[in-house]
């Protein structure tokens, strides 16, 4: 292999002139942690709000959330990413297009909200099978006890269900912070893009993109220990969780 | 709102977006499904071997795909193909691959991680007492796996198997980070030639909605008649 390695490229500085390569790649690895984490707030509230609306015993609620999931499923990441950034500013009143397209940090809410919305169809997914897992019994048992359905859900089946989900939530999570790399086609400047431009300017391909996948092991590592933790902790005695394989990234 | 929405220029590149754009995409969801399969139910067999020497290389590998964003993989794959390529028939100068060829074998090596965990999953799903009874029938190890256990594996992992091309049916959007022409690639061209983000996105959208939606439908169908009722 006639390619010429070498691993000091990290300390020299980067075109930016202010920082070495190997601190605008930490940079870039905060905004991936910073997208994600708020997408994942985002994906925790909404997928929770409509896992739930999928269980309820209205026909007409189920099937509204059953076509939100649909509808963010079976739409590919990035093209979603495109829609949020090219053409959701040019199909609103042109006013408030306009403020959207002059938004500094542009690119980062549309991956907060892009990355959010398509997550929150996948965690949806995952509260609605923990919660149909449960006994019937709870439920019953909660309305019998004169609970009303929304204390039913807050008391008895949603504190089972988290428990009981934690661990598919882990690679949600996980896929979340794999997902944000998306965003570097809407020009995100986070931890995958960074790694290019390093390449781009540099021409140490390996070295940038060795980098780079390093720097995702050592999240992965750091998120999946975390999660053990609270797993462990409130792991429900004699559960095993669902473990089913589940297709999917 | 879509007051000035030109369907012209949709129909007008409908022809450039299916045989260009859409039979890219298709043929590269085929062959590197089928090749991820392949290699996934291989790494599947070394990760269950026992041989510490097989399971070990074949672990690590997918626990690397598994957690590395696929866009990075993409990259890491468009560089090193052609070194690999150099490698493997000897020549002098790094290899040219051609941009099929480059996607094709990116989508297999990455989705066979994923392949692999479904069919290991499907692999341990066989109760030990049928390798147990092969074994004792005086099958070799491949006699087993190959009329015994694969076979039944396969088959009750069909659906997550389709469910898996499914996702990396969208995932083929992602070669747009290298400039590929797939749908999303030849919808992209078009919209930034004409100026007409808005038209053709929304359009890919609706096309990449239908057909995977479709998809799944087809796949749950599936799933109740072939289901095995134990």
């Amino acid at each position: 292999m006639n390619y010429h390695w070498d691993w000091t490229i990290f300390w020299d500085p980067s075109p930016d002139g202010v920082h070495t390569y190997l601190q605008t790649l930490l940079l870039g690895a905060i905004w991936t942690l910073t997208t994600a984490g708020c997408a994942w707030i985002i994906a925790l509230v909404l997928g929770s709000l409509v896992g739930v609306l999928r269980t309820t015993p209205f026909p007409w609620v189920v099937r509204l959330g059953n076509a939100y999931v649909e509808l963010f499923r079976n739409i590919p990441l990035l093209v979603q990413m495109f829609l949020w950034y090219f053409v959701l500013p040019e199909i609103v009143p042109r006013g408030f297009g306009n403020w959207l397209k002059q938004l500094p940090n542009a690119s980062f809410y549309t991956a907060v909200v892009a990355l959010g919305l398509y997550m929150s169809a996948r965690v949806a997914e995952q509260v609605r099978a923990g919660t149909l897992s449960l006994p019937r019994g709870q439920r019953l048992a909660g309305l019998a006890l004169g609970l009303t359905l929304p204390q039913t859900y807050a008391y008895v089946l949603l504190p089972m269900t988290f428990r009981i989900i934690l661990p598919p939530l882990t690679s949600e999570l996980l896929n979340t912070i794999k997902n944000s790399a998306v965003a570097l086609t809407i020009g995100l400047m986070e931890l995958t893009a960074r790694a290019r431009a390093m390449q781009e300017f540099s021409f140490q391909v390996f070295e940038a993109f060795t980098a780079a996948t390093f720097i995702y092991i050592l999240i992965n590592i750091v998120v999946t220990f975390a999660m053990r933790l609270i797993e462990h902790h409130v792991a429900v005695p004699g559960y095993l969780g669902l473990k089913r394989p589940a297709a999917g990234h | 709102m879509f007051a000035n929405f030109d369907f012209d220029v949709i129909l007008r590149s409908l022809p450039y977006l299916f045989y260009q754009g859409m039979t890219f995409t298709l043929l590269l969801t085929t062959l590197a499904t089928l090749g991820g399969i392949l290699v996934g139910t291989l790494l599947a067999l070394m990760r269950l071997s026992g041989i510490p020497f097989l399971a070990i290389p074949a672990a690590a590998y997918v626990n690397l795909m598994r957690s590395v964003p696929f866009v990075l993989m993409i990259f890491w794959f468009y560089f090193l193909v052609p070194y690999i390529g150099q490698w493997v028939t000897r020549s002098a100068q790094p290899l040219q691959v051609g941009a099929f060829a480059s996607c094709l074998v990116t989508f297999t090596l990455f989705e066979a991680a994923f392949f692999c965990e479904i069919m290991r999953a499907g692999i341990q799903s066989i109760p030990r007492g049928q390798v147990a009874a092969a074994q004792a029938l005086g099958m070799t190890y491949p006699t087993t796996m190959g009329y015994i256990v694969l076979p039944q594996a396969f088959r009750n992992m069909v659906p997550v198997l389709l469910t898996q091309t499914i996702v990396l049916f969208q995932d083929t959007s992602l070669v747009y980070v290298i400039s590929v022409t797939d749908f999303l690639g030849a919808a992209s061209k078009i919209a930034e030639r004409d100026g007409r983000l808005v038209e053709m996105y929304t359009f890919a959208a609706c096309i990449y909605f239908i057909i995977s939606l479709m998809a799944s439908r087809a796949v749950q169908q599936m799933q109740q008649r072939i289901a095995i009722i134990r």
